[in-house]
């Protein structure tokens, strides 16, 4: 069988923050039409390694090749032309504050193409329909739900039609339901359109029902990398720890007891 | 504790950093403003009109009081002296000199300063800590171009526009102590304040207030941009911004006195 194209290969990447390693040797490497989920305990550089992935961070030692290139070593234009190929739907949804929910779809289109407007609004109509938001052009985003930004982010992301996507916590802060429908929706995204799709992600329920490979990242390093079942039965002590979610285990929630009378005095 | 030795050393390469970090984004801000000219979309332009009507129209209402009652209060002051030494007409072009030359910039600056690049830093500030700068840029839209451009080319246009007016309005103020209070004749007054004003007063307030709208719209966008930490953030770049602005406002302003009135220009 012909290996798939790959469109991310991470090697070696260290970031550190304040001397801090926060990615201490990741290697990664991305098939063109997956669906690669990297999980991890909050706060393990999971979306430090996504920002690298994006080039909004550059990484102390390493190098990141995104669609061929060396986005390390990529000069802010060169870095902005293979940023045209990709998309990202944030935490947080990003939408800007000051436009409707269809200037925000259609900004990258206005700025990036020579289409003309009544091609522009079918697009943007296609792309929130897409995602079950059509109709809601007019709102601003200070209108909309939690689900319902994190949509609209996820339309403008796909409105240039991305090779990849990125989803940084895709269903965090959502109900079932929602997390459920927004889950649906990468995997149709994926599918439709062929995206390959980076997710980011520390809901496990989430990341079985849309990965096709899933990575842990742990201590700074990709700890095990397979598919959704290869990872369930993993014999790693702390992916079974993570999966299953029980407080004790080789990953520590407190710090170390042995120091904590010098730290209290 | 802190050797201060390395303190005063920390600071004094923070200083210089951030200073040279603000002229790099002043030379980048003078490039895509002037490189926009030749491929202005149509967004762009109902940007810089938005911030143009922000920045100046609803900026007169507040610069109109200021200015009336500076202009009061200056020939109230000097009539004050000038009435023991029998040159009461002399108030007339002692308020139009100084409102020309220096009240007029200056506190329209520091009004500007104050409604116009708090709230230009309070929201980059917001849209830095929501993750939506960093959209912009996984859109491949440079902030410069796309959010400080229109704010520096507005203040850059409507800062002089209400220096005259404030001028103007001074100058009225003047006019109201001198016929009302002072009874002087109001001919003799509009004769007298335009008679001993000078071009090089006009252009010189002028060129002053066109530095202070490059100081304004420079240091607000940049600390904006430069927010970090959440609401807390927000609140304490807006106060620095504004802070850093005042000083400046004057310090430029005592350093362009003396380049046109104390050396040989």
């Amino acid at each position: 069988m012909r290996e798939k194209e790959v469109v991310i290969r991470i090697e070696n990447l260290v970031k550190r923050f304040q001397g801090r390693p926060v990615l201490d040797g990741v290697n990664l490497e991305i098939h063109r039409g997956e669906t690669f989920v990297v999980i991890g305990s909050t706060g393990c550089g999971k979306s430090t390694l996504l920002r690298n992935m994006i080039g909004s961070l550059k990484p102390d030692s390493g190098k990141v090749f995104l669609l061929g290139n060396d986005i390390t070593d990529l000069h802010e234009d060169e870095l902005d032309d293979v940023r045209m190929k990709i998309g990202m739907s944030f935490q947080s949804s990003a939408l800007f504050d000051s436009m409707t929910v269809a200037e925000n779809v259609s900004l990258g289109l206005i700025e990036h193409t020579r289409l003309q407007k009544s091609v522009i609004d079918i697009i943007v109509k296609m792309k929130l329909e897409l995602v079950g938001l059509r109709g809601f052009e007019d709102l601003m985003p200070s209108e909309l739900s939690g689900g319902m930004r994190k949509r609209v982010g996820l339309a403008r992301a796909i409105a240039m039609d991305p090779e990849i996507v990125f989803y940084d916590e895709p269903t965090s802060g959502l109900d079932p339901i929602t997390q459920g429908v927004i889950d649906k929706l990468i995997i149709d995204l994926s599918k439709k359109l062929s995206i390959t799709s980076v997710v980011v992600t520390h809901d496990m329920k989430s990341a079985m029902a849309i990965a096709d490979k899933i990575a842990m990242l742990y201590d700074g390093k990709i700890l095990e990398v397979g598919t959704g079942c290869q990872i369930q039965k993993s014999k790693s002590e702390i992916v079974q720890q993570f999966i299953t979610g029980c407080h004790d285990g080789p990953i520590h929630f407190f710090k170390q007891k042995e120091d904590y009378l010098d730290h209290l005095v | 504790m802190t050797n201060p030795i390395v303190a005063i050393g920390k600071t004094t390469i923070n200083f210089f950093q951030n200073a040279s970090s603000v002229l790099s984004l002043l030379a980048t801000t003078i490039w895509w403003s002037v490189f926009g000219l030749f491929n202005r979309k149509a967004s762009g332009s109902q940007s810089i009109l938005n911030q143009m009507v922000f920045a100046g129209v609803q900026s007169l209402l507040i610069v109109f009081f200021i200015s009336l009652f500076t202009g009061v209060v200056i020939a109230m002051q000097s009539a004050y002296q000038l009435r023991t030494l029998g040159a009461v007409i002399y108030v007339a072009p002692m308020v139009s000199i100084s409102m020309v030359r220096e009240l007029g910039p200056v506190f329209t600056a520091l009004i500007v300063t104050g409604r116009v690049g708090s709230a230009i830093t309070a929201e980059l500030g917001t849209m830095k800590v929501s993750e939506q700068i960093e959209a912009l840029e996984t859109m491949a839209l440079s902030p410069v171009r796309f959010l400080i451009v229109p704010r520096f080319l507005a203040l850059l246009v409507m800062l002089p526009c209400l220096t005259v007016i404030s001028d103007f309005v001074g100058m009225l103020g003047g006019l109201i102590v001198g016929v009302f209070n002072l009874g002087l004749d109001p001919y003799r007054y509009v004769t007298f304040s335009f008679n001993f004003l000078t071009w090089k007063d006009v252009w010189t307030g002028l060129v002053k207030s066109v530095a202070f709208a490059t100081i304004i719209s420079i240091i607000a966008c940049y600390v904006g941009l430069k927010t970090q930490g959440g609401a807390e953030g927000v609140g304490k770049a807006t106060t620095l911004s504004v802070v850093v602005s005042f000083i400046l406002i004057v310090v430029f302003d005592c350093i362009l006195t003396g380049l046109f009135y104390f050396s040989n220009m």
